[in-house]
């Protein structure tokens, strides 16, 4: 096996571009799982339907589908906000979440899938950019902006989403209620308020994530079921509830995968990615920047 | 009913079951029988570990492919008689339930439910990328054209055995529940630390229900391959048989072995009527609104409905 | 305990009474199969379901066959095999069908087959790949066009189109998708590598979720191949499309067994990206000569696609499901009755004229002569949909009888 360097360059940059990608589709997770403690396995499905949200407004206006997504992910965020009062009506307030609460998402992926379809239809679906088709090219090593755009938005977001987190009343407020729900109420703060917004906070960045998505490749209504486990290896192999954790838990797996598929064959990338998460599992559980 | 008459008990409705089935001229009622003793099957071996010990095992699909490749190796190797495939792929999938038991020393919760989901996506690239077992391109095994017992179909013949596994895991089931295995195990689920230092060998059992759970899983697999003639991992591996057998016994009830008989004979029936009758994109949308609304009406399950209604009675 | 075995009873009559079958008098001509109408494959399921049914209209219209109207009886699959027994048995015991065609692709075609088998009944498969060679049922019949020997059919015309090229080409890169058309496509382009002498330089599969290709075109350009051969499923034929261009892919021959481009979907979106590139296609507007009456097909199909949401070209399988519908119709009107043996035996004897040409069946059930067209997509502009139904686009180089021009070759010159 040899390693030529421009080979391993671009395996690099290609791993850290697909690892950008993988962080955003993860964000949502890491803080509904990782911080919220609640198993929302429907996320990906969300993803896809921000997808089709891109997909529709880009077909009848032509604008580029990744700035809708930021404009429209208010209405992710409502979206949101009305799911975990459901969520937290039905679980939460009755103090049974972990199970029950997956078999909960379980349906409403089931219900979002066929929602697309009955919309939609079944056929792939795809969008044309005005990027979609440039690459860049420095020295031997080749910078496609279909990857290179929804890698720096997602970085953005991510990053966002962390000094969000760090640097508001608010985000610390989640923090907390990560840590401790019992404090914050003794603080006067009401935990479920905090908890709704943070709910919906990641689905807005799933609604985002899903306009990376159909830029990147073609988008069917049961997609979804590809991406759970992904976006929770990424999650755990972070670190729960680290944000940063998340961001470089995509770097590392979108570099094992690229450099699986560069240099010993593309089909045991799913073996090395998710044997990479079960050996952090296994010997430390806490993740790469676990609390 | 002590468990040796109970197994009695099962053993001879099975049997009478599958005698009386002879007489039924539907190859429909078999092959739609056949699908939800699978489930049934599934649905009480999850159980062991997820209901009694409170171990999510996301990766149910993983053994019971084991159970099926178990089956497709043997099948290109030595070509031996059902019965022998039923017990070695029962077995390879006791060996995975053993090593995902010693998973469990580390990990709990949310993350073993994690581990357990890599660990099928492991299994599915080995399959994958496993020539002799037909790889991706996936493998035919042809049923046999003489069928055994004066049988009319092979399909007969694996409903058969379905039904006779089927008791076997009920009678498993209610064995572990009913001893003090299943005390240890729910002492477990509620609270591990304080089982370990009141003396409950909690490594011991654990180990225990992972490995039965996961055989039982795996047996259901066996005759999957005879049952679609042609097999291939997404097949195998699909997301419906994880999604099932964590949904059945949640519909039915976690807490006893009745629970996932009921659930599975449900959401089973469900879906095969479904499936024949509205046959759409609504058929999906039916799966996913009964999950919502039992999960958010009837926390407990059926059987908690019924523990419930029980008790309201007495009073 | 009591009151559960009351229910338990009261469950098992409503099942018995929901599985009993009705009596008909005068019944129609019923047609059953199970089809992909949710899951992975359904956009191509749906599509086959159009063109049935729009058969069934048509035969409707000129009164039936034998004097019967006929009915399809249909249940979606849900891409999933596992569903197919259950599906085939009640059409066979509760809804007592008289044929039985198959749904799409061989994962489902295969799992009814013992079914099938056991009934002695005729079965049209609606391409499965080499379904019967393990079977080898002899009233297995299957319309698409790959030949008796599936794997070498569908990549023949690849191959013979390279051999042509000055000077020959030496080495040859194979990659596809790990899933059941793929594997068999590279089995025949590994076969047909050793015939033809090309050294195989790269040989790899990658899994079907794989989301950014470059990393494997990048290896596969290490290895400067002469030739690129991919067997893909749709969502990997894009990513694969645009990493080539993205990597800046050059080598002499690229593409050959990828499926996605012969949909408007990745017509319009893939647009000018798909220059250069050869592929096999079942149809296209340049020899539309030779297919005579399928425009009134493809006008009511393409009607009713837009409406379902699936694909609104419906060159590569609808007109091949309408075919495989001719071809029963127009055997139960030779025999006149519905005697599986006597359908069987003159699908195996006689020439069929339908709207994809005329067909001919080998023992195996195949079509006696292979006729995958491979072809070259070139002078792409822009990503409409109109430029596609017309002829101009698409180069047939193979099979000789249908070639309407020669390859431009290297693939990398196209992109210009």
């Amino acid at each position: 096996m040899e390693f030529p360097t421009a080979l391993v360059l671009n395996a690099i940059i290609a791993g850290l571009l697909l690892g950008g990608f993988y962080a955003a589709v993860s964000v949502g997770i890491s803080i509904s799982f990782g911080m919220l403690d609640v198993v929302n396995i429907a996320h990906p499905a969300f993803i896809i339907l921000g997808s089709y949200v891109a997909y529709i407004v880009n077909e009848r206006m032509g604008l580029d589908p990744i700035a809708v997504s930021v404009v429209l992910s208010p209405l992710f965020f409502v979206l949101g906000l009305l799911l975990y009062r459901i969520y937290y009506l039905c679980f939460e307030k009755r103090g049974q979440e972990s199970l029950r609460g997956l078999a909960f998402f379980f349906g409403i992926l089931f219900i979002t899938e066929v929602a697309l379809v009955l919309i939609f239809g079944v056929d792939y679906r795809m969008v044309q950019t005005a990027y979609s088709e440039t690459t860049w090219r420095l020295g031997p090593v080749d910078f496609p902006m279909r990857l290179v755009v929804p890698f720096l938005v997602s970085v953005t977001m991510v990053v966002g989403v962390q000094l969000f987190l760090t640097h508001t009343f608010f985000g610390r407020a989640v923090l907390a209620v990560a840590q401790d729900q019992l404090a914050l109420r003794l603080m006067g703060v009401n935990p479920t308020r905090v908890k709704g917004l943070a709910f919906a906070l990641s689905i807005a960045t799933a609604g985002v994530a899903g306009a990376f998505l159909i830029v990147i490749q073609p988008v069917q209504p049961a997609l979804g079921r590809e991406y759970i486990g992904l976006v929770f290896a990424v999650c755990v192999l972070g670190g729960m509830g680290s944000i940063w954790g998340t961001l470089l838990g995509a770097f590392v797996l979108g570099i094992a995968e690229s450099f699986t598929s560069t240099f010993f064959g593309p089909s045991w990338a799913p073996a090395v990615s998710f044997g990479l998460l079960l050996a952090a599992l296994a010997f430390k559980p806490s993740g790469l920047l676990g609390r | 009913m002590s468990n040796r008459t109970f197994a009695a008990a099962a053993f001879t409705i099975a049997l009478a079951i599958v005698v009386a089935s002879r007489f039924i001229p539907n190859d429909y009622f078999f092959s739609a029988a056949y699908t939800v003793l699978q489930f049934i099957i599934l649905a009480t071996a999850w159980n062991i570990l997820g209901g009694y010990t409170g171990y999510v095992n996301f990766g149910s699909a993983a053994f019971f492919a084991v159970g099926a490749y178990s089956t497709v190796f043997l099948y290109k190797a030595l070509h031996p008689p059902l019965p022998v495939m039923i017990l070695a792929g029962t077995l390879a999938a006791g060996v995975l339930g053993l090593a995902v038991g010693y998973l469990t020393l580390r990990m709990r919760g949310v993350f073993f439910a994690i581990a357990t989901l890599a660990l099928s996506v492991v299994l599915y690239t080995f399959v994958v990328n496993w020539d002799y077992v037909g790889g991706a391109r996936g493998a035919y095994i042809l049923q046999p054209r003489e069928v055994p017992f004066g049988l009319r179909r092979y399909i007969h013949l694996l409903y058969s055995a379905m039904v006779l596994m089927t008791a076997l895991a009920l009678v498993v089931a209610r064995a572990i529940e009913t001893s003090f295995i299943g005390r240890g195990l729910a002492a477990i689920r509620d609270d591990e630390l304080a089982a370990e230092c009141a003396g409950v060998p909690t490594l011991r059992l654990k180990l225990f229900s992972a490995t039965v759970s996961g055989a039982l899983m795996g047996m259901a697999g066996t005759t999957f391959p005879f049952y679609l003639s042609y097999v291939e991992p997404s097949a195998a591996f699909n997301l419906s048989y994880a999604v099932n057998s964590i949904a059945m016994p949640l519909i039915g009830g976690m807490m006893s072995w009745v629970g996932p008989l009921i659930g599975a004979v449900l959401l089973g029936t469900v879906q095969q009527v479904v499936q024949v009758t509205i046959s759409s994109a609504w058929n999906l949308l039916i799966v996913g609104v009964l999950l919502v609304l039992f999960v958010t009406l009837a926390p407990n399950g059926i059987m908690g409905w019924v523990d419930a209604w029980r008790r309201r009675r007495k009073r | 305990m009591n009151r559960l075995t009351t229910w338990f009873s009261a469950g098992l009559l409503a099942l018995s009474l929901a599985l009993a079958a009705p009596v008909h008098a005068q019944q129609p001509l019923k047609i059953g199969f199970g089809m992909s109408l949710t899951g992975p494959l359904a956009g191509n399921g749906k599509a086959a379901l159009i063109a049935m049914q729009i058969w069934a209209e048509d035969v409707n219209a000129k009164g039936g066959i034998l004097g019967r109207k006929v009915e399809l009886v249909y249940y979606d699959d849900q891409t999933n095999p596992s569903t197919v027994p259950s599906i085939y048995n009640k059409l066979l015991d509760v809804d007592k069908v008289d044929l039985l065609v198959s749904g799409y692709g061989t994962n489902v075609i295969a799992p009814a087959m013992p079914i099938v088998m056991q009934r002695n009944m005729a079965f049209m498969g609606l391409f499965g790949l080499n379904v019967n060679s393990k079977f080898n049922y002899d009233r297995y019949f299957q319309i698409m066009p790959a030949g008796p020997e599936p794997a070498i059919g569908w990549t023949q015309g690849f191959f013979d189109t390279a051999m042509a090229l000055a000077p020959k080409p030496q080495t040859i890169a194979l990659v596809g998708a790990d899933a059941e058309y793929p594997a068999l496509a590279l089995e025949g382009a590994r076969a047909q590598a050793k015939r033809t002498g090309l050294k195989v330089v790269y040989d790899k599969t990658y899994p079907p979720n794989t989301v950014d290709f470059s990393p494997i075109l990048r290896a596969i350009q290490a290895t400067n191949p002469d030739l690129v051969f991919v067997a893909s499923y749709p969502p990997d034929s894009a990513g694969m499309v645009r990493a080539a261009n993205e990597v800046g892919l050059k080598t002499r021959m690229f593409g050959g067994g990828m499926v996605g481009p012969q949909f408007a979907a990745l017509k319009t979106q893939l647009g000018p990206l798909l220059n250069g590139i050869v592929n096999y296609e079942t149809f296209a507007p340049d020899v539309a000569g030779k297919f005579p009456f399928l425009d009134q097909f493809l006008a009511k199909y393409q009607g009713r696609a837009v409406k379902e949401g699936v694909d609104p070209l419906g060159f590569y399988l609808p007109p091949y499901a309408y075919a495989m519908m001719q071809v029963l119709e127009q055997s139960i009107k030779a025999v006149g009755a519905l005697d599986q043996a006597k359908l069987a035996d003159y699908m195996h004897t006689y020439e069929f004229d339908t709207f994809v040409g005329k067909v001919r069946f080998a023992k195996n059930g195949e079509w006696a002569v292979p006729r995958m067209l491979t072809v070259q997509y070139h002078g792409i502009a822009g990503n409409d949909l109109e430029q596609w139904m017309k002829p101009g686009h698409v180069t047939v180089l193979a099979p000789a009888s249908y070639k309407t021009g020669a390859i431009m070759a290297p693939y990398h010159d196209n992109k210009k």
